[in-house]
C-alpha cells in the first residue's frame, strides 16, 4: 500500500485475486450452460438464478469492491435488492390471483 | 474495514463520487429490473412458447459473449490495480483491451441481431405477427433488453474513452483515479445485466 493522501483506506486487489475471481465467473458460466441441457422442469430457471446470483456476488464483491467498502455501501445495495425483491412479489401475488 | 477520518485535498471527495456513482446505479437496477419483471410474468403466462422461441436463439454466440463481458470486466478491475501501482502505461493499456472486448461483443451482437432479422424475425415482421402472442412477447423482449444492455456497452465505451484522455493529460493519475473506479463499476454493472439476461433469453431449453 502506497502513500496516498486524499484517498481514504486504499486498497490495491492483486491482478491474481482477479484472475482466481475471473476463472470461478467462467467456471459458473460452464456449469449454467451444462445444466442448462438437462430438463429439470421448474427447477431449471431456479438453478439459473441461482448461479446468476453467485456470480453477481463475486462480481459486486471483487471486481467492484463492494467488500472494502463502507458498511453504507452494503446498506444501500440491501434497500435497492429488497426494493426490487418487494416489486418482484407484490407483481406475481397479483398475477397469481388473475387466473 | 470500516471508513478512516476522511481528509480532503484540494476538495476532492472520493467516498463521494463513489457513492454518488453507486446511486446511479441503483436507478439502473431498477429500469433493468423492471423489464425483468414484465419478462418473468410474460414466461408465467407463456412458458411452452417462451421455450419454442429461445430454442431459436444462438447459445454459442451469447455464451461466447458471456466469456467476452467477463473477461473485460476483470481487464477494467486490473486497470485500477495498475494505476495504483503507478504503471499508467499498462493501467491504459487494459482500458483499450477492455474497449477492445466491448467492440468484439458488438460485433458478435451484430451478426446475432442480422441472422433474426434476415429470418425475418423483428418487432412487428410480416413472419413474427403470425406466430402466437408468447414468441412475439418473447422476441419483443429479446430485441429491447439486449438492445438496451447494447446501448449500455456503447455507454461504458465512451466513458473509458473519456478516462483514457483523462489519463493521458494526467487528470486521472495514481493519486486521483475515482474517474476510472466510476466508469469500471458502471462496466460491470453492464456485465451484471448480461448474468442474468444470457440464462434467461439463451439458456431455457
Amino acid at each position: 500500500m502506497s502513500d496516498h493522501h486524499s484517498q481514504e483506506n486504499v486498497h490495491v486487489v492483486d491482478y491474481g485475486k482477479y484472475i482466481f475471481v475471473w476463472l470461478s465467473l467462467l467456471a459458473f458460466t460452464g456449469i449454467t450452460v451444462s445444466v442448462s441441457g438437462i430438463n429439470l422442469g421448474n427447477w431449471t430457471v431456479v438453478i439459473a438464478l441461482v448461479i446468476a446470483s453467485v456470480k453477481s456476488w463475486y462480481v459486486l464483491n471483487y471486481f467492484m469492491h463492494l467488500r472494502h467498502e463502507d458498511i453504507v455501501f452494503k446498506i444501500f445495495i440491501s434497500v435497492a435488492l429488497i426494493t426490487l425483491a418487494i416489486f418482484v412479489s407484490l407483481t406475481f401475488l397479483d398475477y397469481s390471483f388473475v387466473r | 474495514m470500516s471508513s478512516t477520518a476522511h481528509t480532503h485535498v484540494a476538495h476532492r471527495d472520493d467516498y463521494g463520487s463513489r457513492m454518488g456513482m453507486w446511486l446511479f446505479l441503483f436507478t439502473e437496477l431498477i429500469l433493468f429490473g423492471g423489464l425483468f419483471i414484465v419478462y418473468a410474468v410474460y414466461r408465467y403466462m407463456h412458458q411452452q412458447e417462451f421455450h419454442l422461441a429461445a430454442q431459436e436463439l444462438n447459445t454459442t454466440i451469447g455464451m461466447l459473449n458471456t466469456i467476452i463481458l467477463l473477461t473485460s470486466s476483470m481487464t477494467a478491475a486490473m486497470s485500477i490495480t495498475a494505476l495504483q501501482k503507478g504503471n499508467v502505461r499498462f493501467s491504459m493499456s487494459l482500458i483499450v483491451v477492455t474497449i477492445l472486448f466491448a467492440g468484439t461483443f458488438m460485433v458478435n451482437k451484430f451478426f446475432e441481431w442480422s441472422a433474426k432479422i434476415h429470418h425475418g424475425i423483428y418487432p412487428g415482421s410480416k413472419e413474427l405477427v403470425m406466430r402466437p402472442e408468447g414468441e412475439i412477447l418473447y422476441f419483443g423482449l429479446y430485441y429491447v433488453m439486449t438492445g438496451l444492455h447494447a446501448l449500455h456497452v456503447i455507454v461504458g465505451v465512451t466513458i473509458f474513452v473519456f478516462v483514457l484522455v483523462f489519463m493521458k493529460t494526467g487528470t486521472v493519475n495514481q493519486t486521483a483515479y475515482v474517474k476510472l473506479e466510476n466508469a469500471a463499476l458502471y462496466w460491470h454493472l453492464v456485465d451484471l445485466i448480461w448474468i442474468f439476461l444470457f440464462p434467461l433469453f439463451y439458456l431455457i431449453h
